[in-house]
């Protein structure tokens, strides 16, 4: 079984890549953008098939190591 | 005096610490991160450097290791835990000091001398030391000190800054904070003040002939405060 994950920063952390990569999309001439943020993607590969176990353990994973919930947030977005 | 010195893969600063802290008389012991016991030590010290090589966030691999479990055990049963730059980064991870450190504000690998004023000399670390400036160096690329406001209350509260960035003088302004960090946080204790985090480091300014010795002031007053 696959589940997606996204990792995003919180709105209120300064997130200085971003900033550089909405200049440089500014330069570029795609000059109507409000803001750019980054984050992380993941794609685990689980031998757990049951979707709701499968889920919780990764929504483990997320707490304990793949997001700092002090200034991330997670959000799993596909399971399959 | 006993101490340990944990490297993890990517540790640099690991060797320059054992110097430091034999120099000024502690028996040092390197400690392996696959090691699950920690020898018996009056001080364990997490080295600068780029363990896992900052994979995922800096710090986060290493506060996972096998040899954390013992060191999160010292540090809350009052043992005496120092975290130096990457250092720093692992103990934010582990959650025993508050808050996290991001991307340099500017997005430059910063490498230069900065003065720091001590903001509490209220603990093991800065008891009786004479100075209320040291000039420090610091190495790094995710210095960024950052809390929540609540996170910033409770520091504030119960005295958890050890160390701002300054100037010479001491004036703690926003133009000599060289990474962005939150009211010029250079370095945080938890509550009970045995654990310190700091990105600046102490070990590199123990000798004249290198850069300086505020680091020598440093370690001279942590050991006789340690006895």
């Amino acid at each position: 079984m696959k589940i997606s994950v996204i990792i995003t920063l919180k709105k209120d952390v300064l997130d200085p890549q971003g900033k550089v990569i909405h200049q440089t999309l500014d330069g570029m001439g795609f000059n109507d953008l409000n803001e750019v943020r980054q984050g992380k993607y993941f794609e685990i590969d689980t031998k757990e098939n049951d979707p709701k176990k499968a889920k919780d353990k990764v929504e483990e994973m997320c707490k304990k190591l793949l997001a700092n919930l002090v200034i991330e947030n997670y959000k799993i977005i596909d399971v399959q | 005096m006993k101490s340990s010195v944990i490297t993890f893969p990517g540790s640099n600063c690991d060797r320059d610490m054992d110097v430091a802290l034999k120099k000024f008389g502690f028996k040092n012991k390197m400690v392996w991160h696959d090691d699950t016991e920690l020898p018996k030590s009056d001080l364990v010290v997490l080295p600068g450097g780029f363990s896992y090589g900052d994979y995922l966030r800096c710090g986060s691999m290493a506060s996972k290791s096998k040899i954390m479990k013992s060191v999160i055990n010292f540090a809350t049963s009052g043992g005496m835990v120092m975290g130096i730059c990457n250092g720093f980064q692992i103990l934010v991870e582990t959650g025993l000091v508050p808050g996290v450190l991001l991307r340099n504000k500017y997005l430059e690998f910063i490498c230069k001398n900065v003065f720091v004023k001590i903001n509490n000399k209220h603990n093991t670390y800065f008891k009786d030391i004479e100075n209320d400036v040291l000039e420090f160096h610091i190495a790094h690329n995710e210095g960024n000190y950052f809390c929540t406001n609540d996170q910033l209350k409770e520091i504030e509260d119960n005295e958890q800054v050890a160390i701002n960035y300054c100037d010479k003088e001491g004036s703690i302004q926003e133009k000599f904070n060289p990474n962005g960090s939150i009211k010029n946080i250079a370095g945080i204790f938890n509550k009970k003040k045995n654990v310190l985090g700091m990105m600046p480091h102490p070990e590199r300014m123990i000798d004249p002939a290198l850069s300086g010795e505020d680091g020598s002031l440093f370690f001279n007053n942590l050991i006789n405060n340690l006895k």
